[in-house]
């Protein structure tokens, strides 16, 4: 079977229209239904589709925390703009980074301003780098959710070369998602949950998260159909009283996830408290590398100080807000007037999966 | 950041292939998946397959839908 044919079925007119239906005979059944997503590329897809507007109006989504460029914190940029002025040091970062502003400036000015920083299009390319520049230091920021980490945890599992380490910051949904619960600042009925984070961890670390807090949560793919019947999926569980965790992403998501994966980051990293912009500090979120492991950790291999008093981000900006789903880019004073694309002022205008960034080049499809 | 693209794979030579994104044709590590096989449907991310995709699956979840959705307008 071709691919093609699948992907034409998630994005056929005629049943997302029954589908849209179904979602409005649902939400009938309830007084309103707030629904949370935790990924930048679902926040693509309804704002380029514009389901927003196909939905009932007691039935909003709105973005949380998905966006790992977003949520890193200044600290860890900081630490990598040091690095990157460090002589004898490249470092390499994925492109969504790179214009991200921190304490002072973005990598992209500290590249202007001289310090050495290569974008990089994944891990793999940094270690050839490496490979290729046994004279320098090659340091890789390592951002990324659950999608990304296995692939750190497999390089550095592999005898990568000596020249080579990392800036440590990876970050893990399910402990966010019990935060933004614990935080009970928004109504939360329902989360609609990151395709390919969960193509690695499965469905099983969620099931907790439904039974402790009676909240249902729909793993949901990144065509429009499937964010559609994500919804649809959710109201049904919201009607009939139930939460649970259910996967609608079944061509990709496995109930156990990619174990193998799994295993490589098992085998690397160990849960740590970390610091998420806008949000704060979230217990077991963030990795770091288990003994055996920390001659690859760049932060003490060049004894970098790491100032976590820095504030997240600059007065005025509501990034905290967007992230924590408590309002929407339009609902910041300063978004497309001193916020843009080209001269961001928070990190949710800078990365492609962004919730700013998105509003701006893609539409107005926030709730109206 | 979390965007994988799906790849026809064309070639595997023990830890990477050489996958198609439709045109464009790659190396990539599969090293988190076991038993990928050339005509397999994978989603790539940062370079790395995460998973081979199931399309017959695929394709049930949405007969599913078209079923459920049909004998509900029926009943109205």
């Amino acid at each position: 079977m071709e691919l093609e044919k699948v992907l034409r079925g998630y994005r056929s007119a005629e049943l997302a229209k029954k589908v849209v239906e179904h979602i409005n005979a649902l939400a009938k059944e309830v007084e309103e239904a707030n629904i949370v997503h935790v990924c930048g590329t679902h926040e693509y897809t309804i704002v380029k589709s514009g389901i927003r507007s196909l939905l009932p109006p007691n039935v909003e989504v709105r973005s949380g925390p998905g966006c790992p460029v977003c949520v890193c914190p200044p600290s860890d940029i900081d630490a990598a703009i040091e690095l990157a002025f460090r002589p004898n040091v490249v470092v390499t970062t994925f492109g969504d980074m790179y214009r991200v502003p921190s304490t002072k400036y973005s990598l992209a000015e500290a590249a202007a301003k001289g310090a050495s920083v290569r974008v990089v299009y994944g891990i793999g390319d940094a270690v050839e780098l490496a490979k290729k520049m046994p004279d320098k230091e090659v340091v890789h920021f390592a951002i990324g959710f659950e999608t990304t980490a296995p692939s750190t945890a497999y390089v550095l599992s592999a005898d990568p070369p000596p020249n080579f380490s990392i800036v440590p910051s990876h970050r893990l949904i399910p402990p966010a998602i019990e935060h933004l619960l614990n935080l009970g600042e928004a109504r939360i009925d329902g989360f609609i949950l990151p395709g390919h984070v969960s193509t690695i961890i499965g469905a099983k670390p969620y099931r907790p998260i439904s039974q402790k807090y009676r909240v249902p949560q729909v793993i949901a793919g990144f065509e429009p159909l499937d964010v559609l019947i994500g919804v649809a999926m959710l109201l049904q569980q919201v009607v009939e009283g139930r939460s649970e965790v259910e996967i609608e992403y079944t061509r990709s998501v496995r109930e156990e996830g990619n174990v193998r994966a799994q295993q490589f980051m098992e085998k690397i990293f160990e849960p740590v408290e970390a610091g998420w912009r806008g949000i704060g500090k979230i217990p077991k979120s963030g990795y770091r590398l288990r003994s055996g492991y920390e001659q690859y950790n760049a932060i003490s291999r060049f004894e970098v100080e790491v100032d976590e008093s820095a504030p997240d981000t600059k007065p005025g900006c509501r990034c905290g807000e967007i992230l924590r789903g408590l309002c929407y880019p339009q609902d910041c004073p300063l978004f497309g007037k001193i916020c843009t694309p080209r001269s961001p002022w928070g990190p949710c205008m800078v990365s492609s999966e962004g919730a700013c960034f998105i509003a701006y080049r893609y539409g107005k499809s926030v709730k109206l | 950041m979390c965007l994988a693209i799906p790849a026809k794979v064309l070639e595997v030579s023990g830890d990477t292939a050489i996958v198609d994104f439709g045109g464009v044709k790659r190396e990539i590590c599969i090293a988190l998946l076991e038993n990928v096989k050339p005509g397999d449907y994978v989603l790539v991310h940062t370079g790395f397959a995460i998973q081979v995709i199931d399309e017959e699956e695929a394709m049930e979840t949405l007969r599913l839908w078209e079923e459920l959705l049909s004998s509900q307008q029926v009943e109205v």
